[in-house]
């Protein structure tokens, strides 16, 4: 799933820096990603795997690195399948 | 509980007393003179108001936040530039007290602030970013071991010739990208200000607010140990919001307050007579209420929010909600007082009547400016596409 979160950060973070460069727990607000550029991320993110983030979810600390996405995609999932 | 609440009972006598009794008979001439409301912010130094947010064990009063923000109220009341002196400080001062994680020397200089009653300002605007708080262009630069030094070109700082210290926002390394913040603290013998314009506005001329550039040298244990994002998120941003919202509710009711001895001194004129001003009146009545609505709304939420889980403040939909709250305050206090004046008429207009609502008619129109709403727009639209319930 990490390699997906990073083609989707590839199109939609517009980070300063190759994507590919950073480390899975690499802070992305550091590498660059504005927070214009993490909510197109987030919509993008819930285009991609079809799901809603919820409130709860939709803050910096979610979404501050491609471990922290998947982490939180992961939790949506199992929520869905349960 | 009866302690707390006795504690912050006294503390907003105090500031009221000192709202009446220094800043009233000032307001005019501060206004007219833009000059520093500087009896107001003595007085409110011998009462030892500037620490009152600081918790006891670190020399302040510990007042509530809710305290901190009636005091914002009443201040608005008498003089709308020394309300907004003392909120900027008392941001940043709640700013501190929320995320010094520990860190000894803000735990010590907190001490001193109370000890010494210490006015701090802030630096958070900067040439070059579009208003963009969460953006900085100047940086902590390292010079010898544990010193850095910075220079900052700032549109605006206010009462920073008046302050003892400055808390600047500044990227935390000359290679950090814009949005990678630290807060650095600095004392008067640590920085210098070099103003790069003058000051003479329509409104909240009080608060003496020229561009400065910002040059100082500091050891790098004044830099705030949290990331600046989190402490915007979850205490700069709503706490700005909510005392402002207060201090502009503030001059909104004295300007309602006025408009409402204008009608009653007619009507005891010509008792009996039909009064068709006193219509408008109840008219701007509804205006304030609904003023009044949003912001006591907006402290409650915020105060439970803190209470919860202070992480909640950093959810977007929470972010929206005290955005909201600034944009709708900054846009309805200017409303009620411009209701003043159209109540009261030319007695409201003339600058030296007991009706006279320019001033804050004019301190009330700066509030849609301080961080435009035009930009916190720009963001909520952003927040808009993907927060789920607002």
């Amino acid at each position: 799933m990490n390699d997906e979160i990073r083609e989707i950060l590839k199109g939609h973070a517009r980070l300063p820096v190759d994507v590919d460069s950073l480390a899975d727990d690499a802070d992305l607000y550091e590498a660059g990603m504005t927070s214009h550029a993490s909510v197109n991320l987030m919509l993008a993110l819930e285009d991609h795997f079809d799901l809603e983030f919820p409130d709860h979810m939709l803050k910096r600390s979610v979404f501050e690195s491609i471990e922290a996405i998947g982490r939180a995609l992961g939790e949506l999932r199992t929520e869905a399948a349960a | 509980m009866s302690i707390a609440v006795d504690r912050d009972e006294a503390f907003l006598e105090t500031v009221s007393a000192v709202a009446e009794e220094v800043a009233a008979p000032n307001a005019d001439e501060v206004d007219r003179d833009a000059r520093f409301p500087a009896e107001t912010i003595a007085a409110l130094r011998e009462n030892l108001a500037l620490s009152a947010f600081i918790p006891a064990e670190l020399g302040g009063a510990g007042v509530s936040f809710e305290a901190l923000a009636g005091a914002c109220f009443e201040l608005g009341r008498q003089c709308g530039a020394s309300a907004m002196v003392f909120a900027m400080h008392q941001i940043q001062v709640a700013t501190i007290v929320r995320h010094l994680d520990d860190a000894p020397w803000f735990e010590g200089y907190l001490r001193e602030v109370a000890s010494e009653q210490r006015l701090i300002a802030s630096v958070t605007s900067e040439v070059g970013t579009g208003g963009d708080m969460s953006r900085s262009i100047a940086s902590v630069e390292p010079m010898s071991a544990g010193v850095g030094r910075f220079e900052k070109q700032a549109p605006t700082v206010s009462y920073g010739a008046y302050a003892d210290d400055l808390l600047t926002t500044l990227r935390r390394s000359p290679d950090a990208e814009p949005g990678d913040q630290v807060c650095v603290l600095t004392r008067s013998d640590q920085h210098t200000l070099e103003p790069t314009g003058s000051w003479d506005p329509l409104g909240m001329r009080g608060t003496c607010s020229p561009g400065n550039i910002v040059r100082a040298e500091v050891p790098l244990e004044q830099v705030l140990p949290t990331q600046f994002a989190q402490v915007m998120n979850e205490s700069m941003v709503p706490i700005s919001h909510i005392l402002w919202s207060h201090l502009w509710l503030g001059i909104a009711t004295d300007a309602f307050a006025r408009a409402r001895a204008f009608v009653r001194a007619a009507a005891k004129r010509k008792p009996g007579e039909p009064l068709p001003v006193a219509i408008r009146l109840s008219v701007l009545m509804s205006e304030l209420s609904l003023l009044r609505a949003e912001v006591s709304s907006g402290l409650r939420e915020f105060v439970e929010a803190s209470a919860e889980d202070r992480a909640q403040l950093s959810e977007m939909a929470t972010i929206l909600r005290f955005n909201n709250l600034k944009i709708a305050a900054s846009e309805q206090a200017p409303r009620v007082c411009q209701g003043a004046l159209g109540v009261c008429g030319i007695v409201g207009f003339k600058n030296d009547t007991p009706f006279s609502v320019g001033r804050h008619l004019r301190d009330t129109m700066s509030a849609c400016l301080m961080v435009a709403n035009e930009r916190i727009h720009q963001t909520n639209a952003s927040l808009l596409l993907i927060a789920k319930e607002v």
